[in-house]
């Protein structure tokens, strides 16, 4: 096997662990170890951007990298600590398929993904195009987790974490999107999860619970 | 390199583990105690508990079967075998040829079956209750041990331990994306293995959650002694197996004389960080219930099996 230049070995252990931790996330029961492993993903794509960044000569992308790690691992688990502390839904989660099948479903998804990419990573000429499958991976598990969750709150987290693998997959196939569209989506997300901060807040107030089947029985009064 | 200086090498590393493997259950027990504020029985406890255990008469059941106190030797014999396949000190070690990965899980399982036997034979409800738990443990992490190891295989295109240990201990430096993944299946596997905390609690001998404990409740003096050596060698092989397969930097050729010291002492600071990581673990995480067990370890097998798929994407 040729062996590849380190920053590229380094770009793919951070792939790697940015799949892992999507997978992990599929996994937990807990919210608050979900919110430390979606500010861990956040660490690990912040860490990810700035090889890339370095190893590509784009200043551009040590700025995304920064804003990355501001936002999705302090003020994002900040905000939704704070949430789910001011929720008082720090425990369970409810799953609609129990954890096993999710996980069945994962593997699958993930060897869908991966195939998927083969023939686009073949034709990319990027040092960071074998990663694309895994940021694919990444999307889908987390759209699993949010298609899986019965609570608002890790609904919400899936979105992000999925939100954390598109970034990932633009990085792997284009070096990052251009710095506008880059901010814009970054500050489109936190005003999102502020939206549904409120949006949650006022759920409970109406139904005393965050489970979303309720929403099902709104009713026109 | 003479064969007469590798032999030497295998007797010097059983003969050492052997004896170490006491010191290691002692550190990681140790090394809990400190984490959880308590001052601790210290390093050398376990020795003292075999050597009083050693000098008690032994109490046998009156409808014990030969295998009952049969297993305690076999267990012993078992698990002395694979830590002297295991590239511990040295690697090219006359046993190593023997067993390759594959069989060495293998041994594991002959172990594990003549443990659980002995475990339903005096028919206590304690002792069967802890074999079957004990079999669906095994039956479920050994395909998860398998994986793990088979990730590791891949890289070095051969399930024997000490090509694997050569490609990644003595070649050029590469991230093994792949390995991230197998070494938290890993990880996994050795805590469920070793009657560890998430699935096990090492430290009871009164408790219905029990598996490991509930097995060997009957046995007493030399035997008990045997098994509470074997349970000490059996970590420390799963302990000198991730030793090998994630962090086998600094390990020596059989017959080097000259790396031999850099490898013991290589292999001692490993050893004490990766007990201390062990109890870390153990401290931080909670008992689990007996049927998070499947989950658990169904997470380990999906885990490996994630790492060969990986490996196959940016790897191969």
């Amino acid at each position: 096997m040729p062996s590849l230049p380190l920053q590229s070995q380094l770009i793919n252990l951070f792939a790697a662990l940015l799949l892992l931790l999507a997978f992990a996330m599929l996994t937990q029961r807990r919210i608050l170890s979900l919110i430390r492993l979606f500010a861990a993903q956040g660490f690990v794509l912040a860490l990810s951007t700035l090889v890339v960044g370095y190893a590509t000569e784009q200043p551009d992308l040590y700025i995304s990298a920064g804003v990355t790690f501001v936002l999705k691992v302090v003020a994002l688990p900040w905000f939704l600590h704070w949430l789910i502390r001011k929720l008082n839904v720090q425990w369970d989660i409810e799953a609609m398929i129990n954890i096993p099948v999710q996980m069945l479903i994962g593997i699958v998804l993930v060897i869908f993904a991966f195939n998927l990419a083969a023939p686009i990573s073949e034709i990319a000429g990027t040092i960071t195009r074998s990663t694309l499958g895994i940021a694919m991976a990444s999307i889908l598990l987390s759209f699993l987790m949010m298609i899986t969750r019965r609570k608002a709150v890790s609904q919400v987290i899936g979105f992000l974490a999925m939100e954390n693998g598109l970034f990932f997959a633009a990085t792997s196939a284009t070096y990052g999107m251009p710095m506008v569209v880059e901010l814009g989506i970054l500050f489109d997300l936190l005003v999102a999860s502020l939206i549904f901060g409120v949006f949650f807040l006022h759920i409970r107030e109406t139904f005393e619970s965050l489970d979303i089947h309720h929403l099902e029985k709104l009713k026109e009064r | 390199m003479s064969q007469a200086s590798a032999v030497v090498f295998q007797i010097l590393q059983s003969v050492l583990v052997v004896l170490i493997a006491p010191l290691v259950l002692g550190w990681v027990n140790q090394c809990r105690a400190w984490l959880q504020n308590r001052s601790g029985p210290g390093i050398w406890q376990p020795y003292r508990v075999i050597k009083k255990l050693f000098h008690k008469d032994a109490v046998l059941a009156h409808n014990a079967s030969p295998l009952f106190w049969a297993t305690p030797y076999i267990l012993f014999g078992c698990m002395w075998l694979a830590v002297g396949i295991v590239p511990v000190l040295a690697t090219s070690l006359p046993f190593a040829p023997a067993a390759d990965v594959i069989a060495l899980v293998g041994l594991f399982a002959l172990a594990r079956v003549f443990i659980s036997l002995a475990g339903m034979d005096i028919g206590t409800s304690f002792g069967t209750l802890g074999a079957r738990r004990e079999m669906m443990i095994g039956f479920l992490a050994e395909p998860a041990m398998l994986m793990t190891l088979f990730t590791a295989s891949l890289i070095s295109h051969s399930t024997s331990l000490v090509t694997i240990v050569d490609t990644l201990g003595h070649r050029e430096f590469v991230i093994y994306p792949s390995m991230a993944f197998a070494a938290v299946a890993f990880v996994m596997v050795l805590l469920a293995e070793n009657a560890r905390i998430p699935i096990d609690n090492p430290a009871t001998h009164l408790e219905l959650t029990m598996i490991h404990e509930a097995m060997i409740l009957e046995y007493s003096a030399r035997h008990l002694a045997l098994i509470e050596w074997a349970a000490s060698l059996k970590l420390t092989a799963y302990i000198t197996i991730g030793i090998a397969l994630f962090v086998p930097w600094g390990i020596a050729q059989a017959g080097d004389w000259s790396g031999l010291l850099v490898s013991l002492g290589a292999l001692v600071v490993k050893l004490a960080l990766a007990g201390a990581g062990l109890a870390f673990l153990e401290t931080v995480s909670a008992k689990m219930r007996i049927f998070r067990a499947p989950e658990f370890l169904g997470t380990a097998f999906l885990f490996a099996t994630l790492g060969m798929l990986v490996h196959f994407l940016l790897e191969a």
